[in-house]
């Protein structure tokens, strides 16, 4: 029992990882509709950024720093992407996207470089035993995880206040359901892109910082974006908490699927059960466990 | 000049002047000109494709005029967006209804709100205790609008559940919070039953009448148009036909021809 | 009908109650305001929610306003003697008139605020209003429309002036000039008011309430002070109605309900008295304000289970299963429980759990999580619905009342609690019936006469003081009182069988699909009726089964509803089947309305009971052929339209045949 308990563990701590991830792709797709496809690009710019400023500054500086750096990024974004495109079907925002995507990835590595750095912010990595007292011999975990987790917790209830508290948050629900109508209220459409993708970017500084602190910043964190789409099928495009869950639950069903049922199918369940599970789910609930339900009227 | 119910028309608050607006090779507008005077209710009228709601557009900012003017308040822009036209005092409803299907009845109401509120939106998130403080007093703004539309019972309902009138009722709403000096409704009656469309009128004629808000509305159903407003204005193929009272429209031969659609 | 022997009842005088001690020696409404402004200052007595906010009035912040209304009331003209007509939804303002114009010797006429200008005309007209209140632009439009036809009527006083700001005729004044006028006045004469209220009487006029009479035009009941203060005093002592009560008005003002429920009793007992911010929120300020005191017409009880079962119809699996499981333990345990009768351990126990997982949330969505006391009356209520609401722990009871009475005449005591009477004669009411049949009371409610209408008021009071109700109905072994049908509506067919339609229409009301019914068989070889489908339970029916449908008339012509409708007739047969009296009753033919059936056309009163001979009248080619054997039958009426124009509605509609039962009397004990 302890051992499954600590698996699980293990998977959701994974799973926190992916959730920050798709967290940042919601957090645009609410907003305008867009889906994001240079979240993962994003991921990997904000951490190259940090770690690279780093050699220069202290710490708390490169942070400030390469928060304001996604920020410009965002501003880039409207003025070069999401202007001119405005109004046009989402699979062209998409496209556009990809761009961006591409180009992140480029000039991320063109300007910081293309090698694995490591990225020390100083948070604990020593392996833990907790839960002595409810399973013989206790649950090993690494501390580094358990942070991480309090830091996605932080972020999500910020975000939840943030969306449902304030005004901010009514127009970005507001901008997210008609364009047209939001704008005839006068509400800022390009304020609220920059505010959107500035939020976006610091949610994937913040995963950049997670992910690249236990893997190392490297060009494949870029690739976690493709991890984060069965966690949006699973917990709805729409959903900030559902981003949490989904997230929780591919990382822990990943890790079970691997060590229980991994064997049978001889390894690599790793690299596809997520896909599995979403498109099982795809099947039976498509707006996803959270996702706002799609009715259609005639 | 005063109008039915003994309201001052004042000075020229609006006026278009020679606007043309075409789509690629497609002409929406040519040359169309007229004005909209300060408490009146106008009305733009023609056949289907005329280009009454490419006028709405133009005036509110959503498309931008090749040639011509648009003169509010004295003062001329030709290339204004629909946020500047909302905050000097432009309001608008649409004619397939833009509201915000997933937000209640009052939330939709409270984004009107959006461009009175001063703490801006970068700092509200973090001032609590005053962006509160005038949150209530916009709240208080929008509970004198949901009891003047009579809304009071759907307040806390997501407006993607409303039938087809109510919703209209709330996107009047909406842009009546935005507190407009001009309020241009897009066929504020279509597809309404007789008792809706009578309410409509009522409150369209209550604006009016109570809080001296100029009016401009599309809309198709003639016996409306001529009961509800001071001044018409008929375009049809994108070029104004006719312009006057109501009774002078109605006599007027182009208009008739437009109607019973006579080939140019 | 074992035990009808007994034929009369009374039952005495409750006493020694708190409230009667503290009014010994008010004997006038007005006197009674002075008092609760002196021992209830600073408690709650009108709440009105308002831009979305509820706004309290304490009793002396009350009388501050009903001074300054009576004083602004009597600076317009108004003298003893003079009737002031009161129109509009359940407002604190009108409620506050209502007081202000008895404490300067006026008649307050409450009128029904749905009423057409006509019907509003007669009222003014036979009361011989000078003066008229009104709630908003709707009701003094109304007014203007008849005001040339009936110059009695002086001045109009309004309370909301929107839309009314190009009104310049002189007459009309706002509420607050009326106030501001008397606070004048009682700046130069500060003793004003309460010299006023010294000069009333109990013996004085309170109140005129017009009935909305099933025939012919409304009659002006007259009710002095004695008859309304006693009457609420008396039911007040037997509910132990308190200052703590909390109450939701929202019947009309004009019925008598709730003029003794808001006023009366709210007075006498001191508690608030909440009004809703529309019609249509009624059920959103119920939830918030949650009433300990509450009073429905079965109609609107049974609305509320209706809403409850199509949302239970479209909750999760696991909820619907609690759900049906604790309704079933509620339904065995909860009345019992109610009643203080001794229930098992485990039951209780599971009881306990249904509360917290099913039956406290579910009074909470309703409304009903503080109700200590509720009343339903005016019509039979179905003893599926009154079991419901019981069994959540709803102290739900049955009354039976008329405006003649000061409402209460019978009133089921807590314990003795049942579906089918009306309970025995309250405190003071001393019962009677007829070798007719018909039902007869004496109490301190009395009605003085109907106004201006003396043929009327002798038919109904005789020279001894007793008043005809016009109900048929008898008293059971255990002393409740039944009502079986209107005394004048009971019939027989054409063999002799006793026929009691409103009992028929009333057991097939009893079905959730049937809104209305109306049945018919005097005179004739069996019986037969018209069914009005209900719409929203119905159409729910109808969406579950795949059943498309264009509107109310196509959906009612469906013959699957037609089945769906004859399964409810042959259900009552079967049930009738078993009462030795009514077993031939049965009914054989049905047709199931085009339309519903609308008080705007004439066919149901303003107080939504069904006008019998007016809609045989208008529906005659439909009642020939439920008895001549045709198979469809083609009408053609006028309709209103809700905008008040008038259209022609015509329909072929097709007729069903329901089986008819033996006599079976060995079920009857089930």
């Amino acid at each position: 029992m302890g051992f499954f308990v600590e698996v699980l563990f293990g998977g959701f701590l994974a799973g926190v990882l992916y959730a920050l991830v798709a967290l940042g792709f919601v957090l645009i797709f609410k907003a305008s509709g867009v889906f994001n496809f240079a979240q993962g690009a994003m991921v990997l710019f904000a951490a190259l950024s940090l770690v690279r400023l780093m050699e220069w500054m202290p710490i708390p500086v490169a942070l400030l720093v390469s928060v304001a750096i996604m920020i410009v990024f965002a501003l880039v974004v409207e003025r070069l992407v999401l202007r001119p495109l405005v109004n046009q079907e989402g699979i062209i925002l998409f496209m556009a996207t990809i761009g961006v995507s591409y180009f992140l990835d480029g000039f991320g590595q063109t300007v910081w470089g293309s090698e694995v750095y490591t990225l020390d912010l100083g948070l604990p990595k020593e392996p833990v035993i907790i839960l002595e007292s409810l399973f013989e011999g206790g649950v090993l975990v690494n501390k580094f995880d358990l942070v991480a987790a309090v830091i996605a917790g932080v972020l999500v209830t910020v975000l939840a206040i943030f969306f449902q508290k304030t005004r901010i948050g009514r127009a970005l629900r507001a901008v997210a359901d008609d364009h047209q109508a939001a704008q005839s209220v006068g509400i800022p459409l390009r304020d609220i892109w920059v505010i959107v993708w500035s939020t976006s970017g610091i949610v994937a500084l913040v995963a950049g910082i997670v992910w690249g602190s236990a893997l190392g910043v490297q060009f494949s964190i870029s690739l976690v974006a493709l991890k984060a789409l069965p966690v949006l099928i699973l917990g709805g495009f729409t959903s900030v908490p559902g981003a949490i869950i989904g997230g929780l639950i591919i990382g822990a069903g990943e890790k079970l699927a691997e060590v229980y049922i991994g064997p049978t199918f001889g390894g690599g369940i790793e690299n596809w059960f997520a896909y599995m599970l979403a498109l099982l789910f795809l099947l039976v609930r498509p707006q996803g466990l959270f996702g706002e339900r799609i009715i259609e009227r005639v | 000049m005063t109008s039915a119910g003994g309201r001052r028309i004042g000075d020229v608050l609006l006026k278009v002047e020679d606007i043309s607006l075409s789509f690629g090779g497609v002409r929406a507008l040519t040359g169309v000109s007229f004005d909209i005077r300060a408490h009146e209710i106008r009305a733009i009228i023609g056949p289907n494709g005329a280009g009454k709601s490419s006028m709405l557009n133009v005036i509110n900012g959503f498309y931008h005029p090749q040639q011509g003017k648009i003169i509010f308040k004295d003062i001329a822009r030709t290339d204004i967006g629909p946020y500047d036209a909302a905050s000097r005092g432009i309001a608008r409803t649409f004619q397939n209804i833009a509201l915000f299907r997933g937000m209640s009845t009052l939330d939709n109401i409270m984004t009107g709100r959006l461009l009175k509120m001063k703490e801006n939106l970068f700092w509200q998130a973090l001032y609590w205790g005053r962006a509160k403080k005038e949150e209530m007093e916009h709240r208080a703004v929008v509970e004198r609008i949901i009891d003047f539309l009579e809304i009071q019972s759907i307040r806390k309902v997501p407006v993607g559940r409303l039938p087809y009138g109510l919703q209209k009722r709330v996107e009047l709403g909406r842009a009546l919070a935005m507190e407009p000096e001009l309020l241009l409704l897009d066929e504020p009656m279509a597809g309404m039953n007789v008792e809706e469309k009578e309410d409509m009128c009522r409150f369209i004629l209550d604006v009016n009448d109570e809080f001296g808000t100029t009016i401009a509305l599309i809309e198709h159903d003639m016996g409306v148009v001529m009961d509800i407003s001071d001044r018409v204005v008929v375009l049809d193929y994108g070029k104004k036909i006719a312009d006057g009272t109501p009774d002078e429209v109605r006599g007027n031969q182009a208009v008739i021809d437009a109607y019973l659609g006579v080939k140019h | 009908m074992d035990g009808s022997q007994q034929t009369t009842m009374r039952r005495p005088a409750i006493g020694g109650g708190r409230s009667r001690a503290r009014l010994a020696g008010c004997d006038t409404f007005p006197k009674v305001l002075i008092a609760n402004a002196k021992d209830f200052a600073d408690r709650a007595a009108s709440r009105e929610k308002d831009l979305g906010i509820w706004q309290t009035w304490t009793w002396s912040q009350v009388l501050e306003e009903t001074k300054k209304l009576a004083a602004g009331l009597s600076a317009l003209g108004a003298k003893r003697g003079d009737k002031i007509a009161i129109v509009g939804d359940n407002r604190p303002r009108l409620y506050w008139t209502m007081c202000a114009a008895q404490a300067i010797g006026c008649i307050p006429v409450p009128v029904y605020q749905d009423a057409i200008a006509a019907e509003m005309g007669f009222v003014i007209d036979n009361a011989a209003a000078r003066f008229a209140v009104a709630e908003d632009q709707e009701q003094v439009d109304k007014l203007l429309q008849i005001k040339d036809a009936h110059p009695n009527l002086e001045t109009i006083v309004f309370e909301d002036a929107r839309g009314m700001r190009h009104y310049t005729q002189p007459f009309l004044l706002s509420f607050d000039k009326v106030q501001e006028m008397g606070a004048a006045l009682l700046q130069r004469d500060s003793g004003f008011f309460e010299r006023e209220v010294s000069l009333g009487k109990g013996d004085d006029i309170a109140v005129m309430l017009y009935t909305s009479g099933t025939t012919g035009q409304p009659k002006g009941v007259v009710l002095t002070h004695t008859n309304v203060l006693i009457t609420s005093l008396n039911a007040a002592e037997l509910d132990n109605l308190t200052e703590n009560e909390e109450t939701l008005a929202y019947l009309p003002m004009a019925w008598v309900g709730d003029h003794v429920f808001s006023l009366g009793q709210s007075y006498v007992a001191g508690f608030a008295v909440g009004c809703p911010e529309s019609g249509a929120t009624v059920m959103t300020d119920l939830r918030e304000l949650g009433p300990t005191y509450f009073f429905a017409p079965p109609r609107i009880w049974e609305n509320i289970l209706t809403t409850v079962m199509i949302r239970m119809e479209d909750a999760g699996a696991i909820k619907r299963w609690l759900f049906k499981r604790f309704m079933d333990h509620a339904k065995r345990i909860g009345p019992a429980l109610l009643d203080k009768k001794p229930v098992g351990l485990v039951d209780r126990l599971l009881y306990r759990l249904g509360d917290l997982l099913v039956y406290a949330p579910l009074r909470n969505t309703l409304g009903f999580s503080r109700i200590r006391l509720a009343y339903t009356a005016g019509e039979a209520i179905g003893p599926d619905i009154f079991d419901f609401y019981r069994s959540l722990g709803i102290n739900v009871k049955q009354l039976y009342g008329m405006t003649e009475a000061s409402v209460f005449i019978c009133i089921q005591p807590d314990g003795e609690v049942k579906p089918d009477t009306v309970g025995p004669p309250g405190p003071e009411v001393e019962v009677r019936i007829e070798e007719s049949g018909e039902v007869l009371f004496k109490s301190p409610g009395v009605f003085l006469a109907y106004y201006k209408n003396d043929k009327a008021t002798a038919e109904t009071k005789t020279a001894d003081g007793w008043v005809r109700t016009g109900d048929a109905g008898f008293f059971g072994a255990d002393g409740h009182l039944r009502i079986v049908d209107r005394a004048k509506d009971v019939g027989k067919l054409a063999d002799g069988t006793l026929f009691a339609p409103k009992y028929l229409e009333n057991k097939l009301k009893f079905f959730p699909y049937i809104k209305e019914a109306v049945a018919f068989g005097a005179g004739k070889d069996f019986a037969a009726a018209f069914i009005n489908i209900d719409l929203a339970a119905v159409g729910n029916w109808a969406e579950r089964n795949g059943i498309v449908y264009g509107g109310y008339a196509e959906l009612a012509a469906h013959p699957e509803v037609y089945k769906l409708i004859k399964g409810c007739v042959e259900q009552v047969n079967r049930d009738l089947s078993h009462e030795t009296t009514l077993a031939g009753s049965q009914i054989k033919r049905f047709l199931v309305l085009h339309k519903e059936l609308d008080a705007d056309d004439g066919e149901l009163t303003r107080t939504r009971k069904v006008r019998r001979n007016f809609v045989q009248d208008r529906y005659l080619p439909l009642v020939d052929a439920l008895f001549s054997g045709a198979q469809r039958a083609h009408v053609e009426t006028e309709v209103t339209f809700e905008d008040g124009r008038k259209g022609r509605l015509q329909a072929d509609l097709a007729i069903g045949e329901a089986e008819r039962y033996p006599l079976d009397p060995l079920k009857k004990a089930s």
